[in-house]
């Protein structure tokens, strides 16, 4: 397959990562989008790295995105469940204390 | 029962969706083809479950089938190292927390609304369509499938990442960064809720 099929897969998946992001209304739909977004970034890093050139620059891109997603889920998680113990809510627009 | 039917159709759609990517691929490029078509649908159907499922875990659940995808697309991209990797951190390690952050938040199955979702589906992709057919009458695609495959080395990304003139700053930064990150949430999620600010209380904060 040639490049440009794969970075149609990637544009559609990250098409489907903001529309989680804009449509559900929950933080834990808004992290999934996130992980989606940064896949579809992924698959264009290796993708365009594939078909342009030797270097090994997009391949290590995509390795230090990965490292990246797993340090932003651990730290996201961790914010979500204090968010849920301090608002007893998970929706992003019911967190709204500075606007008292 | 009228869920049951949206349920049926959405999941037969998806099913010939992901046969004819298949078919396509076989018809332009052979078995390999056939096999980007395979992880293709494989990808997009997951992120498509995970909009339209309602229960939060069945939608997590159909993640795995997209980073599972996303391996199986490295793999024909010849970086068999990133595959694994892949599988390993996403399935293994950010699925579970995801998976552990939805079990300890209430459930809320009225949340999805199919005229919020279907619209914000439809004016994301129309969107990319617009700036894809702008950037598809600018690119000259043919270039690039000329050059021969790269295949990649765990070997060759060893010494990438601790060659002086390679990667070593950016694998010591990533280092520190991951250290810095599971030791702040390990704090942040450790605290007892007594340590947190009384919202009941008069004029707490």
């Amino acid at each position: 397959m040639g490049l440009e099929a794969y970075v149609v897969v990637a544009t559609i998946l990250f098409g489907l990562g903001i529309a989680c992001l804009i449509t559900r209304r929950n933080v834990i739909y808004v992290l999934m989008g996130i992980e989606m977004i940064l896949n579809s970034a992924n698959i264009n890093f290796v993708a365009f790295n594939r078909f342009n050139g030797d270097g090994m620059d997009g391949r290590m891109f995509a390795i230090f995105v990965i490292i990246l997603a797993a340090a932003e889920a651990a730290v996201a998680l961790g914010i979500v469940l204090n968010v849920f113990q301090l608002f007893g809510t998970v929706k992003p627009s019911d967190v709204d204390l500075l606007r008292e | 029962m009228d869920l049951r039917k949206q349920q049926i159709a959405f999941y037969t759609a998806l099913l010939f969706g992901a046969l004819a990517a298949m078919g396509w691929g076989l018809k332009t490029a052979g078995i390999q083809g056939a096999m980007f078509g395979f992880f293709a649908s494989f990808t997009l159907g997951g992120g498509l479950m995970c909009i339209w499922e309602r229960s939060v875990v069945r939608s997590a659940f159909s993640l795995m089938a997209t980073f599972c995808g996303v391996a199986g697309l490295f793999i024909l991209l010849g970086h068999d190292f990133l595959a694994m990797a892949q599988i390993l951190i996403y399935v293994g390690g950010i699925l579970v927390l995801i998976l552990f952050g939805v079990m300890l938040t209430p459930p809320d199955l009225n949340e999805r609304q199919l005229p919020r979702v279907g619209l914000g589906v439809v004016a994301v992709v129309g969107a990319l369509a617009f700036v894809g057919a702008k950037v598809a009458a600018v690119v000259n695609w043919a270039q690039a499938e000329t050059l021969p495959p790269a295949e990649t080395k765990a070997e060759q990304i060893g010494a990438a990442f601790l060659r002086a003139d390679g990667y070593v700053i950016a694998f010591e930064l990533a280092a520190v960064l991951l250290t810095v990150a599971l030791v702040a949430a390990v704090y942040i999620a450790r605290r007892k809720p007594s340590d947190l600010i009384d919202l009941t209380e008069e004029g707490g904060y």
